[in-house]
């Protein structure tokens, strides 16, 4: 008797863990994680597609479980939705499909070439297919206008003015109320990347440590007087700009949009400052991929194709802020706040000194050590006020052992390369 | 018959011994294999990468400090606190519950707790400002006010950590006899002379268990610090975890967790010497 209900036991928890592997498509996503984001994705973004499990991953157990299903041979996940720059070891590894036929079909149905030939990784196939994306703008409080330095545009500001803008803040309110997302899990490495080397430098590698740079980087330690110390433990600028610790704020689009729309009266969103190099900004895109060994090929497709189709791609942008890969126009009915964000990313990308950076390439999984890179940079001289010349040096044989490792050739703003991309 | 017996002991603890091997050796040995080698070769590239890093230094210095400055005050408050309930007759369970509450919080609760009661629109800035002492939301976590910093995190630790401590404390002064106390103050010691002389050499195999005990945790610190001072006040666990999940180079995290468990070992080792235990004492 005894034996048969262990038996039994034992069968049923077989059965328990087994079933759904065996019934559904299993999508792991990295992206729109918190609750009211995976609500939207499983009850209105993946209806009637079949059965879809949407489970989401933080980033960095994401990577260490797609890299245990790759060594163990043994998969349960047929789709993965994830960052450029976390599918990026996926594809070093050659562990995602092949996804030419999805593209050609798509490049067909209106996505446009640029951004689709970001989902190729450097690689000579298609290694995934742009599924949202989204940039990095500026928001800031609307009672901060008024200290906004005489005949000032908002919407093309320089780093002079912003400096000027912060030191009026400080001088009427007391403290800096300027925010940056410099904390353990903020994205400032981006900043870095995507804003300011390439607004001060024309470029993000081979630039890392000239005269430019340099300016840049005291430039920068100007500003950092009117930027709030709090800085170094925000994650998120939703959170200090909606409590009142700051009154303007850099950061992603997703990581504003709580606060924005929740009283899209109280703000402005604009672009990132220029510098003498023009306004740098990079859009970042999420990707969707079929990792080799997906026991459910036919169902990842379907999934790619449905979550690719204008109509989905217009609800996403307008129940989560990210926005279409394909080339369509945003409903007038926009969420408010959703609305002030893509006008900003419009100012943005059509200022007349617009200046794309492009995310990293072919760095496979030193994506982390090239962040890393940036923000020791940030540390030594804007937090411990180590001479700016000595630094870059040393961080500039950082990168150069970096980029000679990975042999990553220069991607835009850098002018292209034959070998791994130089510091000069 | 007799010759089948001697096994039996074997056999019973054959399954925790292989059980420990399997998930505690096994990856013990991996680990130290991923931190000494370098593209399957041996090597001292990673410790090199550890030891230039910008935040070792600081990150071993903040996690000797905080160590340093917590076991001992975690020890006192804990005797005091274990002296003073063993006077206590009625009531006695509940006031050791309530000092234990912290006990089961997790790490990282308690860091979010002091997290709620420091940050600029917490509660001690809400009081001070209520008292008229200050004017506006000033900062105690930030990276301009590092003292600051470091006492908040201390506070929140020996807050945290104190239970455990008290917890094995309270359980060796229950075993010091009564005779001892009382033939003490038969012979006029007073209570300071009954403490030290008495109290405190009769409780010296717990005090050396939750020396080493605390120790240990100390060197691992992590959430508290973390939810506190982030990438402000940089600890070796911290560090640790940075190299593995945001620069995802396990390698160089892995020659942290070896340190970490070398530092770990070395002080044991240190109690085990420094705090002699009368062997007729062990169990």
């Amino acid at each position: 008797m005894k034996r048969i209900v262990s038996f039994g036991i034992l069968a049923s928890t077989v059965l328990a863990f087994a079933s759904p592997v065996l019934a559904q498509t299993i999508f792991v996503s990295t992206q729109l994680r918190p609750i009211e984001e995976a609500t939207v994705v499983r009850e209105e973004l993946l209806q009637d597609v079949g059965d879809v499990d949407y489970v989401v991953e933080e980033p960095p157990q994401f990577a260490v479980r797609m890299e245990a299903e790759r060594q163990a041979g043994k998969h349960t996940v047929s789709l993965v939705g994830a960052l450029h720059g976390e599918l990026s070891p996926l594809a070093d590894k050659n562990a995602l499909e092949p996804l030419d036929d999805l593209a050609k079909k798509l490049a067909a149905g209106g996505m446009p070439q640029a951004v689709l030939d970001l989902g190729k990784l450097g690689k000579p196939n298609q290694q995934y297919i742009p599924w949202m994306q989204a940039t990095y703008v500026m928001a800031a409080r609307k009672e901060a206008l008024q200290y906004l330095p005489a005949g000032t545009d908002v919407n093309a500001l320089s780093y002079d003015q912003l400096i000027e803008w912060g030191k009026k803040l400080q001088e009427a309110t007391g403290q800096p109320q300027i925010g940056f997302p410099a904390g353990p899990k903020g994205l400032m490495a981006r900043y870095f990347q995507g804003y300011f080397y390439p607004s001060f430098t024309g470029g993000v590698v081979r630039t890392f440590q000239g005269a430019e740079a340099a300016a840049g980087w005291e430039k920068l330690k100007a500003l950092w007087a009117f930027v709030t110390p709090n800085s170094t433990n925000y994650d998120f600028m939703q959170e200090p700009l909606a409590a009142g610790e700051v009154m303007v704020a850099w950061d992603h689009i997703a990581r504003l949009k709580n606060a924005i729309s929740a009283s899209p009266d109280d703000y402005v969103v604009f672009p990132a400052p220029s510098g003498p190099k023009g306004r740098g900004y990079m859009p970042v895109v999420a990707g969707l991929a079929i990792p080799k060994g997906s026991p459910d090929k036919a169902g990842a497709t379907k999934v790619i194709e449905h979550l690719t189709t204008p109509d989905v791609q217009l609800l996403t942008a307008s129940r989560v802020g990210f926005f279409p890969t394909l080339n369509v126009k945003l409903p007038e009915d926009l969420d408010p706040g959703v609305a002030l964000l893509a006008g900003a990313v419009t100012a943005t990308q059509t200022s007349k000194d617009a200046l794309i950076s492009l995310l990293p390439v072919g760095l496979g999984d030193k994506g982390g050590e090239f962040n890393k890179v940036y923000m020791d940079a940030f540390q030594r001289i804007i937090l411990r006020n180590e001479p700016v010349g000595d630094v870059l040096k040393a961080q500039a044989a950082t990168l150069t052992k970096l980029m000679a490792d990975t042999k990553a050739p220069c991607w835009a703003p850098d002018a292209k390369s034959d070998g791994p991309c130089p510091v000069q | 018959m007799t010759n089948d017996r001697r096994w039996i002991p074997y056999l019973l603890i054959l399954p925790s011994v292989a059980f420990l091997a399997l998930l505690f050796i096994v990856p013990l040995v991996q680990t130290i294999w991923l931190a000494v080698s370098d593209n399957g070769a041996l090597s001292l590239a990673n410790a090199d990468r550890m030891v230039n890093d910008i935040n070792f230094t600081r990150s071993l210095r903040n996690t000797f400090l905080l160590t340093l400055m917590v076991v001992p005050v975690q020890i006192a408050i804990a005797l005091v606190m274990g002296s003073m309930v063993a006077k206590v007759g009625r009531g006695r369970e509940t006031i050791l519950w309530i000092w234990t509450i912290p006990l089961g919080i997790s790490d990282l609760a308690a860091g979010l707790v002091w997290l709620s009661i420091l940050q600029n629109t917490g509660y001690l800035n809400s009081v001070l400002f209520g008292f008229g002492i200050i004017e506006r939301q000033t900062g105690w976590l930030s990276y301009q006010t590092p003292v600051a910093l470091f006492f908040a995190i201390a506070v929140a630790e020996i807050w945290r950590g104190t239970a455990i401590v008290m917890v094995i404390i309270v359980a060796g002064l229950n075993q010091v006899p009564k005779e001892f106390r009382e033939a003490a103050e038969i012979f006029g010691a007073g209570p300071w002379t009954r403490f030290w002389r008495i109290t405190l050499p009769l409780i010296r195999p717990a005090l050396q268990s939750a020396l080493i005990l605390r120790t240990v945790l100390a060197f691992e610190v992590f959430a508290v610090v973390y939810a506190l001072g982030g990438r402000n006040f940089p600890v070796l666990v911290g560090e640790a975890y940075n190299w593995q999940n945001q620069n995802q180079n396990y390698s160089v995290a892995a020659a942290y967790a070896v340190l970490i468990m070398v530092i770990s070992l070395a002080a044991t080792l240190v109690y085990l010497k420094a705090i002699k235990v009368d062997p007729e004492r062990l169990p």
